[in-house]
């Protein structure tokens, strides 16, 4: 069986801080990490891959130093590594990352199984995933919670919000997980050290043989107009004063409100 | 015919006009065209009566209709794609176009007239057997027909576990653009469709445009339109489709639904909800949170820090990775305020904070901050609600 995980490198937003005078973001310095739900992704192909003796391929996209998540990937378990790195890319909204990864993927070729993270922590859509299965016509389950292959065949937890689905697929089918799927690992000490006997193969557009006209900024479908930081709400009221009055002041400030459900 | 009477300004009582006699004082009467009635009006002895234009309503231009993806589920119409037909129906009207609904079911029993009491003036139905549980497969063949058919210009999703599965899939067959989790969504002086989106966990909002592309399309999470109330008189059209579908589409097989037996969370519906987070210390102290909102019939709501440390189950997260809510109070203690957790709550009607530290960024957003020991306020307000009572 081969698989190939998609994982994004992002910044830390645990770290992201607002500059207090200027309202901007402070991006400097902010540590990058694989992307959560991308790195039980990770995981559970590794999974998988000691019952099936499956070979794993990572593969991302993005600036150069997305390199230390592909290692990182490596040495949790994965065999080889590819970054899609070319100013090309520069820019893409998500119809056009799939358009990269899902190009690549063809060139790739020969997958049985996509894996994905659910979303990444930086932007939220959980879009990529959908769109590269649709790219590919193939057939798609996100928000796995259990993963179970059979021959030929995925039979797959798919959550909902009042609890879940089986799902069973043929494959090639993508698939993206939550971070239910599995417990969190870190890389042993001898897989650091066999990821860096392993390559990281670093692919242009070219190299990816990636449509070049559905790609980067100016291709994509959606653009940004403005950013702005969201207004801040000016300065509340402090309650003060001892114990019992603040919170007689709270309480009557919820049946002024009429928030009065259970009293 | 024009309808006339004599003006005061004529100084006869009395109009013989070609054989019809008009009375000073009487009122408006309908007379025929005569060449004397036409000079009379000319004389100023004659008042017309000015045909009242009757106020039209303006008739909407057909096409390019503002259409909202009916999500049901066991034949219930999802909360969300209420609260996206009311955002649908104000970006509608600025557009003058139709507010439209699709709706894939198995049976569609009353449901379109529910989307219609709730602002759509079209419901599509697409019926079959094979479309009573949403399969990525059918329902983005079924959609995306309609959608080349119909060209909309703008399609709404609601950001549920379905809408997030459905939507890109279809926006990648339709070669168009989507905004993820919208904010805000309005109408542009050039007619586009501004989409409004936290990005950065909240520290940033972008405005998102899709120009050159149709349709527009985004999704909105649960909770975050306003509702609009529900109008039994509205009127509207019911449109039956014919999906052209067979087994043979099918790519996936629901094997089981499971649903979960313990109390559904609900905190995207909650008038109240009592958050607790890293500042209880530990999981026993939880238990403060979970008496004050008993008192106050409130959800339970946490940050991810109370989740994390195994406190409080993971559909009790307000975040950015959580829920996103509105309540008319939000009441937390022990909560910092990560820009992940604001991005959640902020838009709640009023936000109380209890933090011992004044710094603490949740200040920032509460409309009444309480710079207190949590061990002290929660427990003082728990005794004198209980007394209360």
């Amino acid at each position: 069986m081969n698989i190939i995980v998609c994982i994004k490198q992002v910044p830390d937003t645990n770290e992201v801080k607002i500059d207090p005078k200027t309202g901007t973001l402070k991006r400097e310095g902010v540590p990058t990490i694989m992307n959560p739900d991308d790195k039980h992704a990770l995981i559970e192909a590794v999974k998988i891959k000691k019952k099936t003796k499956a070979q794993i391929t990572v593969l991302s996209m993005g600036p150069p130093q997305a390199e230390e998540a592909l290692r990182e990937a490596l040495a949790l378990g994965a065999d080889q590594a590819i970054l899609l790195c070319d100013r090309a890319f520069a820019g893409s909204d998500t119809w056009a990352t799939a358009n990269a990864i899902g190009g690549a993927i063809k060139t790739i070729g020969n997958y049985d199984l996509l894996l994905f993270g659910r979303q990444a922590i930086d932007g939220d859509t959980a879009q990529v995933g959908p769109q590269v299965a649709e790219l590919l016509n193939i057939p798609q389950i996100t928000y796995a919670q259990k993963i179970e292959t059979e021959k030929n065949k995925v039979k797959v937890e798919r959550q909902m919000e009042d609890g879940y689905e089986i799902i069973e697929s043929n494959i090639p089918c993508l698939i993206t997980c939550i971070s239910e799927i599995n417990e969190t690992e870190y890389p042993t000490l001898k897989g650091i050290r066999q990821a860096y006997k392993k390559e990281v193969k670093v692919w242009s557009a070219d190299q990816a043989k990636v449509d070049k006209s559905k790609i980067g900024l100016l291709n994509s479908p959606t653009s940004v107009k403005k950013s702005f930081t969201p207004p801040a709400k000016g300065q509340g009221q402090t309650l003060k004063g001892s114990i019992k009055d603040i919170a007689k002041e709270i309480i009557d400030l919820l049946k002024e409100r009429e928030l009065t459900g259970g009293f | 015919m024009p309808k006339v009477r004599i003006s005061m300004s004529c100084p006869e009582t009395q109009l013989n006009l070609g054989g019809i006699v008009l009375i000073k004082g009487n009122d408006f009467e309908e007379i025929p065209d005569l060449p004397e009635v036409q000079q009379a009006i000319d004389n100023g002895y004659l008042e017309v009566l000015e045909e009242k234009k009757e106020e039209k309503k303006q008739e909407t231009t057909e096409g390019a209709e503002v259409l909202v993806f009916a999500e049901q589920r066991n034949n219930k119409i999802s909360r969300v794609v209420l609260e996206l037909l009311g955002k649908a129906r104000e970006l509608a009207e600025k557009l003058n176009v139709k507010t439209t609904a699709i709706l894939l079911t198995d049976k569609s029993n009353n449901l379109s007239k529910e989307l219609i009491s709730y602002g759509a003036d079209k419901v599509y139905i697409a019926e079959s057997p094979l479309l009573k549980n949403y399969q990525t497969d059918l329902y983005t063949k079924v959609i995306s027909e309609h959608i080349k058919e119909t060209k909309p210009q703008i399609v709404l999703y609601g950001a549920t576990h379905i809408g997030r599965d459905l939507a890109p899939r279809l926006a990648q067959r339709l070669n168009t653009g989507l905004t993820a989790d919208c904010t805000g969504l309005d109408i542009t002086e050039e007619n586009l469709l501004l989409q409004t989106r936290p990005a950065f966990g909240g520290n940033l909002m972008a405005q998102i445009l899709c120009q050159k592309h149709k349709p527009q399309m985004s999704t909105v999470r649960p909770g975050v339109m306003k509702m609009q109330d529900k109008d039994e008189d509205r009127k509207g059209e019911i449109i039956k489709l014919n999906p052209d579908i067979s087994e043979k589409d099918m790519t996936t097989r629901i094997i089981d639904i499971i649903k979960e037996t313990k109390k559904k969370v609900n905190l995207e519906e909650a008038e109240i909800i009592v958050s607790g987070g890293r500042g209880l210390g530990k999981k026993e102290n939880f238990k403060l949170i979970e008496d004050l909102a008993k008192l106050l019939n409130a959800e339970i709501g946490s940050s991810r820090a109370a989740v994390d440390s195994g406190w409080v189950e993971k559909d009790h997260q307000v975040g950015q990775t959580g829920k996103t809510v509105r309540p008319k109070l939000y009441l937390c203690a022990g909560i910092s305020g990560a820009i992940q957790h604001k991005a959640g709550m902020q838009s709640s009607d009023t936000i109380i904070a209890i933090n011992k530290d004044p710094d603490a960024p949740i200040f920032q957003v509460a409309d009444f901050c309480i710079v207190e020991d949590l061990f002290k306020v929660l427990p003082e307000m728990i005794e004198s609600l209980k007394e209360g009572s």
